[in-house]
This record gives C-alpha cells, structure tokens and sequence, in this order.
C-alpha cells in the first residue's frame, strides 16, 4: 500500500487576538503587561494514512480538528513539521463558503469547480450530475444570495464530492442538510470510500463515522490523543454511551 | 489543473492505487508566482468575469452604463475647460489632454485599490482550496484594464475628430506609458495586498495617496506650468513615475492632435521623456520582484488572519 497522507511533528501557533487597536497597545504597554497572547492549535501532531483509508477524525469543540484539515489541503502552513500528500485533493471545508450570493448557481458551480481544481471541459462534462445530485434545477439561474442554508449547503457538497479527487477531506459537511439528503450524501461518501479515494471526516456524530471510517484520529487541545480503531476511538471520546440516543433525538446522526 | 488530455480516471481502488504508484507525495502547499498564476488560467479567466459582471449585475441599461459613465465625464471637460475657464483658449483640446490622462491614472488608482483590498475581500474562496494567491491582486489589475475599452472607445470618437495621425514615436509612448502604469500598479497590488491582511489601515492609506496622486501628475493641468514654476528643478516632479507615465501617454494622445506638434513638445513635454519611461519601467520591473518577494515572505502566516 502506498501512503497517501504523511504528517510529521507538525504544530500550528496562533495568536489569540490580532487586530489590536492603537488605544488598546498604549493601555498595554503604559501597565506594561506582558500577556502572552498566542497558543498552539496543533502541538507536534505525526501520522500517516494509507491510500484508500477512511479516517474519522474527532475531538471536542475547539480542539484543532478543522485546522489540521486545512494543513493537510494546504490552505494553512504549519509552522513546524512537514506535511506531504499524494494525490489530488479535493475538501469541504466551511460548507458554502466561497460562493458568490450576486452570481447565479450555475455561475457559482464553474466557479467553485475551478477553485477545487476542475478544468472547464471537467465541469461541462459534471454539470449535470452535479445539479441532479444538489436537486436546486429550479433555482439554477436565481442568484445564490437568495438560497437557503440547506441549499446552499447542498450545492457545496454536489460540486466538491464530483471533483476526481485521491483525497476527500469533509469537515462537518452535512450538518444542514435534511434527512434524505445526508442518506444520500452517505451513500455517495460510501462510494467514493469503494473507488479508492482517502476519506479524512470530521465528525462529532459517532453513527456516521461507525459507517464509513475504518480508523479514527482524536485531537485533545491540539494534541493527538488517539489513533485506531473506530469502537475504541468512540469510547475515547466519551460519544459512545449516550451517542445512540441523542443522535437520534437530535436528527443528526451524520 | 492544466491537464489537456484528460486521463481516465480510476473508478476502483486498485486501479487507483496503481495511477497513484507514481505520483510523488508532496506538500500541498500551492505553487505560487507566475509559474502558479499560469496553471491557473482558467480559475483566473473566471474571476475576473465574475467581477466585470457582479458589478452590473441587477442594473436594468447593464454595461452600458460603463459607455455613459465616462461620456458624460468627458462632456463635463470639454464644458469645464473649454467654455467655462477658457483654458482651452491657449491650449488646444486641453479636454482629450484631461481625459486621456485619468484614464491612465485611473487604471493606477483602481488597481492599487482594488488589488490592495482583493485578499482580504476573496478569503471565502482562499480558504476553500489550495491555490496561487498572487491571483487574486493579478485579476485586480486585469479588470481595471478590462473596464478601459469603453474609456477607449469614447476616447477614439474624439479623436477621430480631431484628426489625430499619429507617428511611430507617439505610440511607442503610449505603449511604454500604459507598460509603466500597469507593471507598477501590479508591484503596489501585491505588496499592498498582504498589508492589508495584517494591517487593515493599509486601504485607508491607499486612498489618501491616491487622492495626492490626482494632484502630483500633469493631469488637470498641463506639464508647462510646472516646467515654468520649478524652472531648473523639475526632475524630482519628474522622479514620480506615474507623472512619466502620464507625459508619456499624453505624447501618444494629445500632442499628435494639436496643429504644430514641435510647439507643443517643447512647450508641455520634458527633456528626455523616453529615458525617464524606460528607466521607470526598469523601475517597475524590480519594485515586482521585490513586491513578490514580500508576498512569498508573509503568505504563509496569511489565512490564519482573513
Ligand atoms: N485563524 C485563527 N486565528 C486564531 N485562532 C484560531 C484560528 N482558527 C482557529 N483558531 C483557534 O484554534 C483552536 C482550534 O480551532 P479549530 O477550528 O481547529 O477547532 P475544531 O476542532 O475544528 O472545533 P469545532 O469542533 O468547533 O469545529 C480554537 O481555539 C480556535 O479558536
Ligand atoms: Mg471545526
């Protein structure tokens, strides 16, 4: 097997408050405080992932789950440490994000495409499955400004999951979506898990990532606290006992 | 990507894992630069269509108003400077010398404008994938110079007019001017860019200078008066290199409308106008590479603050 993902002692510091404004840093220094305004979000962080692994990677609120997310894809730089992929990659990251609300669906999938990388032959080529599958044909030509959350989110998922990707990277993808667009969503994660593509999910329902992960990552304060099997993953995270029920009750079982 | 010949892509796991056999692993870190605005034509092609056309979206006359805009601004000179102040008295078509000339310093101000806040404004989609950022300060300049035609074609109507004829010299001008102004905008885009992530100030100083720049070029009034003003000392008038650029331009536009070319060049063009555009466009050219050098220096501290 090769490894499609390669992570190696990487940490990330951010700084707690940027923007400071010129009253605040005279405050500062005129009581000459010294507080240390940065942290680390990922502290020293290594792993590898196989081609065609799924990982489910969990942690409470806060923790670095989607940081580390944006590494692996490239969008953020770690400070220390290296990480290599293997691959194209495709990710959902900020369900949406990045659409413009004045240009229409149609506008906004060319242009979400080319951003995750599709040629324009590519796109033509997928248009119509990428419609089919976020089911909006109706608004295709009603400026996105005017969707609603769930489409919006529904058309973010179509475009990213029909990019030719070896690594898929979801962080919270579904969470707006109606019941039978997350079955469908699942079924179609499902598939591309069975074309050989490298599943990273991020997830705090323990349901979805029992269906599709075979392994699960869990970062504690930046740090990663575990690393196997999905059952033991689960439990370590506390999701297990009361996971069933309230996933449940909460609809949100993916 | 630039894949021409799209390969067939793998539908199973093994054939998957046999294409990807290899395929190097490498940081998905994007390649930046020109190398990395190239692979990206298509992305950038879409970008800035996506600009030209937000900024009539929803507006019933559409790009026509791109057509009136600057009509109605050009009237507004010949109004002004003709009828009004009578500067048109002593030089001829002073109203073409006006307008030619904010054409050119507007593609400036608009660039380092746009370009400045372009970061800033496209994080959802910088955050959304890997991918070249000097893109997006690059496609500031590319609209700016896209929203010119319609300038240029109400600008050729009052030439052809004006029975403008002009020689080789005179488009080599415009050609090194407009070369000046958008290879020196680019640099400030670039660099500006980045300071605007980290110091949101940065745009609200850009505005400030662009207003003194209106001032500190020949543009609303012509080069002889500064050549008479500061008689001897025109050279840090003429350091500036928008204010070459617009000398430049206005040799290009200008001169070859009035009747006695020769007058007009030596009255309201400086001595060694070419050397000054061609050592400002060499100018340009390293301020670039600096500018692009900073960007590469601060860009990867750069997502984590949009
Ligand atoms: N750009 C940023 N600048 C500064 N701090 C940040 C930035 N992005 C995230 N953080 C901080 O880093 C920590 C980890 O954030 P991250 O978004 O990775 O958490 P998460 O595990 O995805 O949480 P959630 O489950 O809520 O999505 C948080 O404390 C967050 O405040
Ligand atoms: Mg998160």
């Amino acid at each position: 097997m090769t490894d499609s993902i390669v992570v190696e002692n990487v940490s990330k510091r951010f700084t707690k408050q940027y923007h400071r404004t010129l009253k605040q840093v005279s405050v500062a220094m005129m009581r000459r405080q010294q507080v240390t305004n940065t942290f680390l979000a990922l502290d020293d962080v290594s792993f590898r992932v196989q081609q065609g692994e799924a990982i489910g990677l969990m942690g409470l609120n806060g923790s670095g789950k989607s940081t580390l997310l944006k590494v692996v894809q490239g969008v953020m730089a770690p400070d220390a440490g290296s990480v290599r992929t293997r691959g194209r990659i495709a990710g959902l990251i900020a369900t949406g994000a990045g659409f413009h609300p004045q240009l229409t669906g149609r506008e906004n999938i060319y242009l979400n495409a080319a951003i995750l990388g599709m040629s324009e032959a590519e796109t033509n080529r997928k248009f119509d499955a990428i419609t089919a599958f976020a089911d909006i044909d109706d608004f295709l030509d009603s400026p996105v400004g005017y969707y609603s959350s769930g489409m919006y989110a529904r058309l973010g998922f179509a475009i990213a999951i029909h990019v030719d990707a070896d690594i898929f990277l979801a962080d919270e993808a579904l969470s707006v979506g109606d019941k039978p667009f997350k079955v469908k969503c699942m079924k179609k994660l499902q598939e591309i898990k069975d074309s050989g593509v490298t599943i990273f999910y991020v997830s705090h329902a323990a349901g979805s990532v029992r269906k599709i992960c075979d392994r699960v990552l869990v970062l504690e304060k930046g740090v990663l606290g575990f690393d196997g099997e999905v059952e033991a993953g689960i439990k370590y995270v506390k999701y297990d006992d009361e996971s069933e029920g309230t996933d449940e009750e909460l609809g949100s079982e993916i | 990507m630039t894949d021409l010949l799209e390969p067939q892509r793998p539908r199973d796991a093994a054939s998957r894992a046999a294409a990807l056999a290899d395929v190097p692993l490498v940081s998905p870190a994007p390649t930046g630069g020109i190398r990395g605005i190239l692979q990206h034509r298509y992305l950038l092609k879409l970008l800035v269509k996506r600009e030209v056309t937000a900024r009539y979206t929803g507006s019933f006359l559409g790009m026509l108003w791109s057509y009136i805009t600057p009509l109605t601004q050009f009237l507004m000179y010949i109004f002004i400077f003709t009828l009004l102040m009578g500067r048109g008295g002593n030089i001829e078509h002073f109203a073409i010398h006006v307008f030619a000339s904010i054409m050119v310093v507007g593609l400036f101000t608009e660039t380092v404008a746009a370009g400045t806040r372009s970061i800033v404004r496209n994080s959802a989609l910088l955050q959304k994938s890997a991918m070249p950022r000097e893109m997006f300060p690059f496609a500031s300049l590319l609209v700016s110079i896209y929203h010119l035609w319609p300038e240029f074609v109400i600008l050729g109507i009052a030439l052809f007019f004006t029975g403008w004829a002009p020689d080789l010299t005179a488009l080599v001008a415009g050609v090194l001017g407009y070369g000046i102004i958008m290879v020196f905008a680019l640099a400030l885009a670039v660099a500006l860019s980045v300071s605007q992530v980290f110091l949101r100030d940065t745009g609200n100083i850009v505005a400030v200078v662009n207003n003194f720049i209106r001032f500190g070029v020949p543009m609303m009034y012509p080069y002889s008066i500064v050549a008479e003003r500061f008689r001897g000392h025109t050279d840090l008038y003429l350091a500036n290199p928008i204010a070459d650029a617009v000398l430049l331009v206005q040799r290009c536009f200008w001169v070859p409308t009035t009747s006695d070319q020769k007058a007009t060049i030596a009255e309201s063009m400086p001595d060694h106008l070419f050397t000054r555009g061609f050592v400002a466009l060499a100018g340009a050219f390293v301020l670039l590479v600096i500018a692009q050098r900073i960007f590469n220096r601060f860009e990867n501290k750069m997502p984590e603050r949009l």
